[in-house]
């Protein structure tokens, strides 16, 4: 078993460190967290009128402000906008820095980012304007400006992969796995979601199961850990636990997800064994998920009071527990006898914000909090770290919770026969408990944009001025 | 491990076989399904009616897609593979905030009610959080012939004008009315041999014994009969029994509720009743029928409560007496 270092661990030498970045690579760092950021106060100031709406049905009449077309915006801009900008950008940084290179092609960089958004303004279009491709999720945006998407993957592989090719180290390190992994898969993903030959009726059922699990893991799912195998040695300076743990995670996260969509529609008209494949692997993901999570703990072993030094690295503990706690919960919800509970549910939204939030986007967070000081040589400010830190912490706590015990009661009233109404009326209490978790991880997010604002462009704190030890971690 | 081609290409590879094994070759081998006896194509305005009920996300709060379980009873027969040939893009959904919509034709046939819900949801279900679609309804001074005029209550209705259905709401209405789940052909065979039984339910892998048996006549269990009204009643007749004036008939005070000889009042739950002119009001809407769905037991109890509450008094009924009225035929 062969034991790596990440790049610069050790160095720790953040003067140092800023010289070696392009400035041009800063500016795409910079430009993608920034464009993401705007997305993702759209996208949940979307998700909170869609809570509001819970309440007042009555409240924002008319076509365009009707549920039915908001809802899609809100998720599909939360995933094509937000994580999905977020993560390129940061994947094209650890890219660089792990291989101690330059951007394959800077302008590629910024191709890909004016089409992410180019797709993301026109899906977003489009749906308020009632072009849906037929309520199927995350696929929702009509087939041409998927294609635009596509396009934006496929400029993202090549130069992810055009960088990893000129790396100055010998090895191509774990990150560059999961991240160049995570956009062929999905380029992949995205051409057998668009051709139509195989979609009609029941044919289309099952593709729509591939497609929805396969869109979440193995496109947030491996950018993410990708993030977490570089930034958490970076943040603790030291390796990763076991490379070879994390070698073995990623072939096992890749053979066993592709096989559990079919879990999304148990008990449907699907073949008995399809389901029967898809719960099988549902519980074999706990492999790649166990084995993941205890790798990055175990990394953090005996080092877990950093945090109260060091929010990015809090940020990123938090993203671990989402990713063990989220995805075991996917494993449970796979059972047929628990599925009976808590599908079609609010339990289901309850995970979904579970993985999406709790997982991949404080991943994402705690990656940025970690690098972009390092490459801007400006620092967001303690208190908006910790403001940001706890509202988004508090809030989607507030959010899993009320939707998962809410949902259970759903699921109860169900199966004790009550009229379906009693199950609308006794998910209330929990709809405004979950407006309220909204709310906090709303304005969890404008303080990320000041943060954000505050690393960038605007007048934000040296890096040098900070603690030296705390200094050392950030930067570099 | 530092040969690009190897860590790009080799889980690129793998990736590739398990996309055509786990999404294509099902979607190959499942699009060739053959519609079931009965499942036919969509008529150009019900097509029409379900890209609006795409657009318009209806799919996102309401299933298509009936379990075979217990709890999925209610939404009609499990569905089968042969349901879903003309079904495309699929609307099986996720998330039931809303109720399974799968054979919504046949559990509320009332085009009066359906253009009621859609105009405003709480005009006819108080408690709903289900958008207003007023805007796909279009008001005007008066209702041009041959236009149904939308009853809506005072409290929901514009100020001055009547509410009329615009295209897309007649499309929407077509597309919920097509709804209909053919019976199975298993169902067929057993109701063809028992010809009083209930329709029979298809094979259930994960049978539940939550059913509760037909409890004797004797025992009216008014916490039943209620809960049966409000799942199956009251989203027209209203918790109250009130009824919606000019929509839907107050069950309170009402001749055949409140007669001693409580025949019509079980042939109307039996059988459903169009047409009728009730206290000088002709209603347009139809009832449907419940003498597939329910039992006799069942039926008895939400009779009883009928006529035993809102200040009615009238003798309650047994299921023995409804078997006697279903055996009479229609």
């Amino acid at each position: 078993m062969r034991t790596f270092t990440t790049p610069r661990t050790s160095a720790g030498n953040s003067s140092d460190a800023r010289q070696s970045d392009e400035p041009g690579l800063v500016l795409i760092l910079s430009a993608y967290t920034i464009s993401a950021t705007a997305w993702l106060i759209f996208a949940t100031f979307v998700g909170i009128l869609l809570a509001y709406k819970f309440g007042a049905p009555d409240f924002g009449p008319g076509a365009w402000l009707t549920f039915g077309r908001l809802r899609p915006i809100h998720t599909n801009d939360t995933f094509y906008g937000w994580a999905s900008i977020a993560l390129v950008g940061l994947a094209y940084y650890v890219a660089v820095r792990s291989c101690r290179t330059q951007l394959y092609s800077q302008w590629l960089a910024w191709v890909g980012l004016g089409l992410f958004n180019l797709a993301a303004v026109a899906g977003t279009i489009a749906l308020d304007l009632g072009y849906n491709a037929g309520d199927l999720e995350y696929r929702e945006w009509p087939w041409p400006i998927r294609l635009i998407f596509l396009a934006a993957l496929v400029i993202t592989a090549w130069n992810l992969i055009g960088t990893v090719a000129k790396r100055s180290t010998q090895d191509i390190y774990l990150s560059n796995w999961y991240t160049i992994g995570g956009v062929l898969w999905t380029c992949m993903i995205a051409v057998v979601a668009i051709l139509p030959w195989y979609q009609y009726g029941l044919g289309q059922v099952s593709v729509s199961g591939y497609y929805m699990h396969n869109a979440v893991g193995m496109w947030f799912t491996p950018l993410a850990l990708g993030l977490f195998y570089y930034a958490l040695p970076k943040l603790l300076s030291r390796p990763i636990y076991s490379y070879a743990l994390g070698v073995f995670a990623f072939w096992t996260n890749l053979v066993f997800y592709p096989i559990i969509g079919a879990h999304h529609f148990l008990f449907t008209p699907l073949p008995w064994w399809l389901q029967t494949t898809a719960i099988v692997f549902s519980v074999a993901m706990l492999v790649p998920v166990l084995g993941g999570s205890a790798n990055f703990l175990l990394t953090m072993r005996g080092r877990f009071g950093d945090m109260r030094h060091s929010y990015p690295l809090a940020f990123i503990f938090v993203g671990v527990i989402g990713y063990l706690v989220g995805s075991t919960q996917g494993t449970v919800e796979a059972f047929r006898s628990l599925q009976q509970v808590w599908h079609l549910t609010n339990f289901t939204v309850g995970h979904s914000h579970l993985t999406m939030y709790g997982f991949v986007t404080f991943a994402i967070w705690g990656s940025i909090y970690a690098l972009l000081p390092g490459a801007t040589g400006k620092q967001a400010s303690r208190l908006g770290l910790g403001l940001h830190f706890w509202m988004a912490v508090v809030g989607s706590f507030i959010y899993v919770i009320s939707l998962s015990i809410g949902g259970t009661f759903q699921g109860l009233d169900w199966i004790q026969g009550a009229p379906f109404i009693q199950s609308v009326v006794d998910m209330q209490p929990y709809y405004v408990w979950r407006g309220v978790g909204g709310l906090l991880m709303f304005l969890s997010h404008l303080v990320f944009a000041w943060n954000v604002w505050h690393m960038t462009f605007g007048r934000g704190a040296e890096v040098n001025s900070l603690a030296p030890a705390l200094a050392d971690r950030i930067a570099g | 491990m530092n040969k690009l081609w190897l860590i790009a290409g080799g889980p690129a590879l793998v990736y590739a076989g398990l996309a055509i094994i786990m999404g294509v070759l099902p979607g190959i081998a499942l699009s060739q399904t053959p519609p079931g006896i009965g499942v036919k194509p969509l008529t150009p305005i019900e097509a029409e009616g379900r890209a609006i009920y795409a657009a318009n996300g209806c799919g996102y709060c309401h299933t298509q897609q009936v379990r075979p379980l217990a709890q999925d009873k209610v939404f009609g027969r499990p569905s089968a593979p042969g349901d879903f040939a003309y079904q495309t893009p699929e609307l099986l959904g996720s998330e039931r905030t809303g109720p399974d919509l799968t054979d919504i034709g046949t559990r509320q046939p009332s085009a009066v009610w359906q253009y009621m819900h859609l105009y405003n949801p709480r005009s006819v279900a108080p408690q709903s959080i289900m958008p207003s679609f007023s805007w796909m309804f279009d008001v005007v001074d008066k209702a041009p012939v041959g236009t149904m005029t939308v009853p809506v209550p005072a409290a929901y209705a514009p100020a001055e004008g009547v509410v009329i259905p615009s295209h897309q709401a007649q499309a929407l209405l077509a597309y919920l009315m097509s709804l209909k789940q053919p019976p199975l052909a298993q169902a067929v065979a057993n109701e063809a041999a028992t010809p009083a039984a209930p329709a029979a339910t298809a094979p259930s892998p994960t049978a539940s014994s939550s059913t509760t048996p037909a409890k004797s006549a004797a025992a009216y269990d008014p916490a039943k009969g209620k809960s049966l009204f409000t799942d199956k009643c009251a989203i027209c007749h209203q918790a109250g029994g009130t009824g919606l004036p000019g929509a839907f008939p107050p069950l309170k005070g009402n001749a055949v509720v409140n007669d001693a000889n409580p025949s019509a009042h079980i042939h109307t739950v039996l059988h459903g009743a169009e047409g009728l002119t009730i206290g000088g009001v002709k209603y347009e809407g139809a009832m449907p029928e419940f003498a597939s769905t329910l039992t006799d037991a069942e039926i008895a109890a939400i009779i009883d409560y009928e006529r035993s509450s809102w200040g009615n008094h009238s003798p309650t009924i047994t299921a023995a007496q409804v078997a006697a009225e279903r055996a009479k035929g229609k």
